[in-house]
């Protein structure tokens, strides 16, 4: 196996992630980027695991732990989403800006 | 070489007492904390705070006896030395430290200093009762029994040369306790600068043995000197400067002019410092350190010598005086001075005996004295007289002091002041271990003798004119209160018995209980030498008599002509004092002094002090206006307008803060893989 073809579909992975963190405006669509930077980090630790032949599957289990805290994470932040819709009825995160001076 | 041996000595084990030994501390702890009771709150007390004084005395005096039966009568008792830390100094491991040392000396030391004090405070009670100073009185008066008791119980120099300033201080406070007639204030001020006269040798003494030895640790001092690390000339001159404290504060000739003046003070102030405890410190001085003059015989023949002098000048001073508390000053001066002869022909047990004895029916008398005065009025003895049959109780208790002093056997002035004689004797005959040379001990029996001879006389004088013959005074004398009879009966008892002490010959007395510097030697009686000494006493007590008992009309000793005049000016030493020192220094080292103050110091300050306002002005103006606020205000003003550009960069949007974490990140990751 090619470690390098991998490690480039992370970072792909990762890059999109970021621009739809940043340039997308819609809430849920941020969320939804947010979770494949996580992938992207899932898949580097699955790649290094697999090269380094651990005999331990230590980077897999890492994987295990990114998925539950990411179920997690989704969850709350689509309550908190949810929450925003109910009083200010957009999840326009450009609307979002009254934590500011 | 000398340091290490200092450091050794310092840290060789000692002894254990019995529990008050070992916790002798409370003995001084006790009056220095009544002090302070007394003074913060002695006048809300019911007692204006002399109940606080006398039991915390009481308390001290019943530690001092249960040290002394415990571990010092009937023999040799441990040496206890403990200290607590203080500051460190000369970098070898010594600290100067808050310490203590008991052995024999200072167990005698504390019981008479504790014991007169409780006396004096009791006696007081009666004494100085309308007095307005009364709380201010007993707070002084404990302050200095404190300060006594850490003089006695320091275990280095420098603790010894703070309570021995301390007592100096309590000396003229209460000398000048009346101060509002000036000639009490300037008997105050003549104590102090006197003493302090003596005390800049001490002071000097002290750093040359620091110099010598490099530690002020007595012990190790002590242990120094007799191991003969010291120069012979480093000993004698250390010696005879630590003599020049003794001589001021223990008055000897030519620093005891200010004794008899001190009587200004309170009667009982007198009986406590200026008779019984203070004035033997130089005595107690000298005894500590007798290793270092025992060391070097030109010193201890210095210290013989004055006091052979001091003795016989002060008992010719005594016999002419009218004043009954000069009467018993001089003859204050005239005892420490047969201590410090003992002192100087060696026999430093025999020194101590006698300071323990007269602390006792010296106290007795002053005490004594003092109830004449509060009963007649007047301190002088052509106002009294016939005053047995009004005041029996003082009568016979003065009686029985007077008779102690004069030397008469069984009471306790004849066994310590016959030791004294006897060790002279055996020493000029050389029929002894002198450490002096023996001319100088037979020079100091002969004054010995002489002096027994004018003590009995001037005793039996101011007896015969204060208590036989007719009334001479003002008023209806009476007997004093039971406050102050009641000490008188104690102190009487003690100086009928306090001698039993140092019976010749009980191998286990006194000698053995104090035992200074080691010296251990037990003297024996001889049966000529009391014969002679009791029959010069019986014979001045005769004289006395036969010259005194109807009391005169003129003083007898007028017809001694020229001599008297000679007496009565007291050998002009106080006029030579006056003319040669006080009046040129007063009268020109004072105004030239002046002088330089008025022109050229008050012309230094004031033009400080302009200059001083010129800087400030400029250095406001300039510095402070402009430069300081300039840069506070600058930093207010900069970081408000810093501060209003900053916040747009806080826009709520959480994109863009994504955004700059993002390329913070890259920035540094590009950062660590190109540099790090």
């Amino acid at each position: 196996m090619n470690l390098a073809w991998v490690l480039t579909l992370g970072a792909l992975l990762f890059s999109i992630g970021i621009y739809g963190v940043i340039a997308r405006r819609n809430a849920v669509l941020v969320l939804m980027s947010i979770e494949l930077m996580l992938n992207a980090v899932n898949i580097n630790l699955v790649a290094f695991g697999a090269w380094f032949q651990d005999r331990a599957a230590v980077g897999q289990i890492f994987a295990l732990f990114v998925i539950a805290v990411a179920a997690a994470e989704v969850g709350i932040g689509l309550a908190i989403v949810l929450m925003i819709f109910r009083n200010r009825e957009t999840i326009n995160v450009d609307e979002m800006d009254l934590l500011k001076w | 070489m000398v340091a290490t041996l200092a450091q050794a000595a310092e840290t060789i084990a000692k002894t254990t007492g019995s529990w008050p030994t070992e916790h002798a501390w409370i003995i001084p702890a006790l009056p220095f904390a009544a002090f302070a009771i007394i003074l913060f709150f002695g006048k809300r007390l019911p007692k204006k705070g002399a109940e606080v004084g006398i039991l915390a005395v009481a308390g001290s005096l019943a530690m001092a006896i249960a040290i002394l039966l415990s571990d010092f009568v009937g023999g040799h008792g441990p040496v206890v030395e403990k200290q607590l830390n203080w500051f460190p100094y000369g970098g070898r491991g010594f600290h100067l430290g808050l310490g203590m040392k008991i052995d024999g000396l200072a167990s005698v030391m504390f019981v008479v200093v504790t014991l007169v004090a409780l006396m004096v405070q009791i006696y007081s009670t009666a004494y100085m009762h309308s007095d307005k100073r009364y709380t201010w009185y007993y707070a002084a008066l404990n302050l200095f029994t404190g300060s006594m008791l850490n003089l006695v119980i320091a275990n280095n120099l420098i603790q010894l040369l703070i309570g021995w300033e301390l007592v100096g201080i309590c000396s003229y406070l209460l000398i000048g306790h009346w101060w509002e007639e000036k000639e009490n204030s300037n008997a105050a001020i003549k104590a102090f600068i006197t003493t302090k006269t003596g005390d800049v040798p001490f002071l000097i003494g002290i750093f040359v043995l620091f110099a010598a030895t490099k530690t002020f640790n007595i012990t190790a001092i002590t242990k120094l000197v007799e191991g003969g690390h010291i120069s012979h000339l480093t000993l004698t001159a250390a010696a005879i400067l630590l003599f020049g404290g003794a001589i001021g504060k223990s008055a000897q000739f030519p620093l005891h002019v200010w004794l008899p003046d001190a009587m200004a003070g309170p009667t009982p102030v007198s009986a406590l410092i200026h008779a019984a405890t203070m004035v033997t410190a130089g005595v107690f001085l000298l005894a500590r350190l007798f290793p270092v003059f025992a060391h070097s015989p030109e010193a201890l023949n210095e210290v013989a010598l004055i006091g052979a002098f001091t003795m016989l000048m002060a008992a010719l001073l005594a016999m002419v005086q009218d004043d009954i508390k000069r009467v018993l000053a001089y003859s204050t001066v005239s005892q420490l001075a047969y201590m410090m002869a003992a002192l100087g022909i060696g026999a430093p047990n025999a020194a101590i005996f006698h300071l323990f004895t007269h602390a006792f029916f010296k106290a007795l008398l002053f005490l004594g004295a003092g109830s004449l005065i509060h009963a007649v009025h007047s301190n002088n003895m052509s106002d009294m007289g016939g005053l047995k049959r009004n005041m029996p109780t003082t009568y016979r208790t003065f009686l029985l002091g007077s008779l102690a002093l004069a030397g008469i056997p069984p009471l306790a002035g004849f066994w310590s002041k016959d030791e004294i004689l006897t060790e002279a004797y055996r020493f000029g005959t050389n029929s002894g271990t002198a450490h002096g040379t023996p001319t100088v001990a037979l020079i100091v029996y002969g004054a010995g003798i002489v002096t027994a001879f004018l003590t009995a006389f001037y005793m039996s004088r101011a007896v015969h004119l204060t208590f036989e013959g007719e009334y001479r005074g003002k008023g209806h004398p009476h007997e004093s209160p039971q406050s102050m009879t009641v000490p008188l009966v104690i102190l009487a008892v003690l100086s009928v018995v306090g001698g039993f002490a140092g019976f010749p010959g009980w191998q286990k007395g006194f000698g053995a209980w104090v035992g200074v510097a080691g010296e251990t030697h037990v003297p024996s009686a001889s049966i000529p030498l009391i014969l002679i000494s009791v029959g010069v006493a019986i014979g001045g007590i005769l004289l006395g008599r036969r010259l005194y008992l109807p009391a005169p009309a003129n003083e007898p000793l007028e017809r001694l002509g020229p001599f008297y005049r000679l007496l009565q000016r007291k050998f002009y030493i106080d006029d030579f004092y006056m003319g040669a020192i006080v009046r040129p220094v007063r009268d020109m080292v004072s105004r030239a002094m002046y002088w330089v103050n008025q022109h050229v110091l008050d012309g230094l300050v004031n033009g400080a002090a302009a200059g001083a306002r010129a800087t400030a002005k400029g250095l406001y103006s300039v510095v402070d206006q402009k430069v300081i606020d300039g840069a506070v205000n600058g930093a207010g003003i900069g970081t408000r307008r810093g501060g209003g550009f900053l916040k747009y960069l806080q826009g709520g949007d959480v994109q863009r803060y994504a955004a700059y974490l993002f390329a913070g990140v890259a920035i540094f990751a590009f950062l660590f893989t190109r540099f790090g």
